[in-house]
């Protein structure tokens, strides 16, 4: 059935609209602008909401398999419906990891299964994710992998990066890292600074993120393969990226909300919802990820979304493991934290979470065009909502926004054509 | 009860105290840490006195929970609690059934279904306090957790300071070692800035970053720059065992630099007050002439601390009955 979206502010960065309208979807794809509603249309009255192309999160991780305690397939990717993603990059430190065509096939047919947004995969850059030998990244490419990454490691090898680089030119996919000298961070817990003096926690310096960015931009430069910083989080890599995006380094790079809202000193209350990796940094740090989504130094905002089951997570501080859900909290977040307060327009934030993400993974989405694929999210800007875990779709609820008070959320999502997800 | 608490001279409960837990002295204001000390120093009198038992805690079960290895605390608390008529039970992490995977929440609500009112816990991990306190109904006593606190290490230090000089205001009291790795450190800090002391934290430059001022610290590298100008010395244990990294060369250097030596006894004042929370490394940290001197006061260090933990245990219990 046809479905017409009615009266909502549409806005697709991608071809510089932004304007009320009414979208006709037909047979799954975006098929006409200021459309009337036709006998047999489906209408969704979108007044006063916000039309965009579908957001794409492409840092996830869905732990399946070998995770699937923390999420699933099916509900990592129902979360992300309920936070207004019609497509998901999900990483691939998974038990095996997604290091062969066999293991992204599995992905693919399991997401197909699961029927809620589209998963594009990160495949491994190395055997098994050990950062030793290239994985076969030419079979991972024809298997649909979208770009390559050890995300949960570090490359640290320089060699290993390097040949990483020149081995993905021929494939046009970028090659994203967790940049951390690990050395440098061994037993920490969370940022180094005041905070973890005062709490007598093992420290991870903000130099281990800025060492590695700067080694990974320079290794980027002298091949000219693509480098994307995975969730930067420090001032000093965020203006490596900035200085090099000047002199035309092939860089780019992303942010998750945590990173531009929380600081370190959230860990007075010694609560593993604030462990994660990297660490949450200090005002100046969050100053400088908000200044370089302003000024578009930062490309993207993603969840790194990384779910862990309750008990893993209530343990001892350095027992318990790094990282927090974010697919159900990131868009309010934008709003709350980016929009309102006036760092970022809706266009710009949309840019950061649809049209930016498609372009680095190379994927025909992110658009409104004619023709294109209709995913479509329909968000109320306005609408405020409190964070309730109890609510997640998500099967863990490790969140550090338990309880905040956010504006704006996706109210409708469409994926192909089709409503896949509707907030009662 | 009343009689007991009468006849030392304790005085009624305080209404006035209002924790159920003493995680750190960071969360103490300077009259919270002055009534403890004062009730501290009425039961060392007491024990002074000949006073064996105190029966005011019969009512009350108190365990020890050591996740760390400890001989020093552990028979502080638990003498602490006997001396006051409460039953005390001793925890070890190796006895236990933690090494079977169960985890640090489930062992303490395991032994606080048991029927205990008081939980001493020393864990290797900063925080792990905190998270009993949460989860607990029991009244849960920070006998040290990792580098961040140790706060009836620093309220016996304290006390020890008080007693000998009269007060603590005014004093400047240096902190020598390992700074980074102590949590005596950081109670002593907070204890003596609320009372007034201005405090120096001393040592090689990788355990001691220029990052204490801004907790309102001096900090210092060279122990022979600040000797003639401090009034009590603090000498903190190198925690071998906590060090990731290489922070200083070898001990013989460390010992070069910030040992507490007879040459370096004499750049001090004349009434230098020399303390060391223990177990102290003879050679490295102090050498034994000054351990055994007439400015040292590590053994009453030891007495304060079963005072310390009683006055404590004491101000704990009317929590620990509240939430029956």
């Amino acid at each position: 059935m046809p479905l017409l979206i009615q009266n909502g502010r549409v806005i697709d960065p991608s071809q510089s609209v932004d304007r009320v309208t009414s979208l006709r979807i037909v047979e799954g794809r975006i098929a006409a602008y200021d459309a009337a509603p036709q006998d047999g249309d489906e209408v969704l009255d979108a007044t006063g909401r916000i039309v965009s192309p579908g957001l794409i999160d492409m840092h996830v991780h869905l732990r399946e398999p070998g995770g699937e305690e923390d999420e699933t397939i099916a509900s990592g990717t129902a979360a992300a419906l309920a936070g207004g993603f019609t497509s998901v990059a999900c990483v691939p430190n998974t038990d095996p990891p997604i290091d062969s065509q066999g293991a992204v096939e599995f992905v693919r047919d399991r997401s197909v299964r699961a029927d809620n947004c589209r998963v594009y995969v990160l495949a491994c850059v190395s055997k098994n994710r050990e950062g030793k030998e290239l994985a076969e990244i030419g079979q991972l490419v024809e298997a649909g992998a979208v770009g390559f990454t050890d995300d949960g490691s570090p490359i640290s090898d320089p060699e290993l990066m390097r040949r990483a680089f020149e081995y993905c030119l021929m494939f046009d996919k970028p090659v994203l890292n967790h940049s951390e000298i690990r050395e440098l961070t061994e037993h920490g817990v969370m940022h180094e600074g005041k905070t973890s003096l005062v709490l007598g926690l093992t420290g991870m310096p903000a130099a281990a993120e800025d060492v590695m960015a700067s080694r990974d931009i320079a290794l980027a430069e002298a091949t000219g393969g693509r480098f994307h910083l995975m969730h930067v989080s420090t001032a000093g890599s965020v203006d490596a990226v900035r200085r090099a995006k000047r002199r035309g380094v092939r860089v780019t790079t992303e942010v998750t909300p945590h990173h531009f809202t929380l600081t370190d000193e959230c860990l007075r209350t010694f609560d593993s919802n604030f462990k994660m990796n990297p660490p949450l940094r200090d005002r100046r740090d969050v100053e400088a990820c908000i200044e370089g989504l302003a000024d578009g130094t930062i490309d993207c905002i993603v969840t790194d979304h990384a779910p862990h089951a309750k008990e893993k997570k209530m343990q001892e501080l350095d027992r318990a493991p790094f990282g927090v859900v974010g697919l159900e909290t990131a868009l309010g977040l934008v709003v709350t934290r980016l929009i309102e307060p006036g760092h970022l327009d809706w266009p710009a934030a949309i840019q950061k979470m649809s049209t930016h993400p498609a372009r680095i993974l190379g994927i025909e989405k992110g658009t409104l065009a004619i023709g294109a694929d209709a995913d479509v999210t329909i968000i109320d800007p306005q609408v405020h909502w409190t964070v309730n875990p109890a609510e997640f779709r998500s099967k863990s609820t490790n969140t550090p926004f338990a309880g905040w008070e956010l504006t704006g959320r996706a109210e409708v999502v469409v994926v192909g054509g089709r409503v896949k997800f509707r907030r009662a | 009860m009343s009689t007991a608490a009468e006849q030392i001279g304790l005085g009624a409960y305080p209404s006035e105290w209002r924790h159920r837990h003493l995680l750190g002295l960071e969360e103490l204001s300077a009259d919270e840490i002055t009534l403890i000390l004062d009730k501290a120093e009425v039961f060392k009198r007491a024990i002074l006195q000949g006073h064996r038992r105190i029966p005011l805690l019969n009512d009350i079960t108190c365990v020890t929970l050591f996740f760390e290895n400890s001989t020093r605390t552990r028979i502080s608390f638990s003498l602490a609690a006997r001396r006051l008529g409460a039953d005390s039970i001793d925890f070890s992490a190796s006895t236990s059934s933690l090494s079977k995977g169960e985890t640090v929440i489930d062992t303490a609500k395991n032994i606080e279904a048991m029927g205990t009112d008081v939980v001493i816990v020393r864990h290797r991990t900063p925080g792990t306090p905190h998270l009993l306190a949460q989860n607990l109904r029991a009244s849960v006593v920070n006998a040290g957790d990792g580098p961040h606190e140790h706060p009836t290490q620093g309220l016996l230090d304290i006390m020890t300071i008080r007693e000998r000089r009269g007060h603590v205001e005014g004093l400047t009291v240096a902190l020598v070692g390992d700074i980074a790795h102590s949590r005596t450190a950081r109670s002593n800090i907070w204890g003596l800035k609320k009372l007034g002391a201005h405090v120096i934290v001393c040592g090689p430059s990788t355990l001691v970053s220029p990052r204490w001022k801004e907790l309102g610290v001096e900090y210092s590298w060279s122990l022979d720059e600040i000797l003639p100008r401090v009034d009590v010395l603090n000498l903190l244990r190198i925690q071998f065992e906590r060090q990731y990294g290489r922070p200083f060369p070898s001990v013989r250097e460390y010992a070069h630099l910030y040992a507490m030596n007879a040459e370096r006894l004499a750049k001090t004042k004349d009434d230098i007050l020399i303390l060391a929370p223990g177990p102290i490394n003879r050679g490295v940290e102090l050498t034994p002439d000054v351990a055994d001197g007439s400015h040292s006061a590590i053994l009453e260090q030891v007495t304060n601390g079963v005072a310390v933990r009683m006055a404590v245990l004491w101000l704990l219990s009317g929590a620990a009955r509240d939430k029956r």
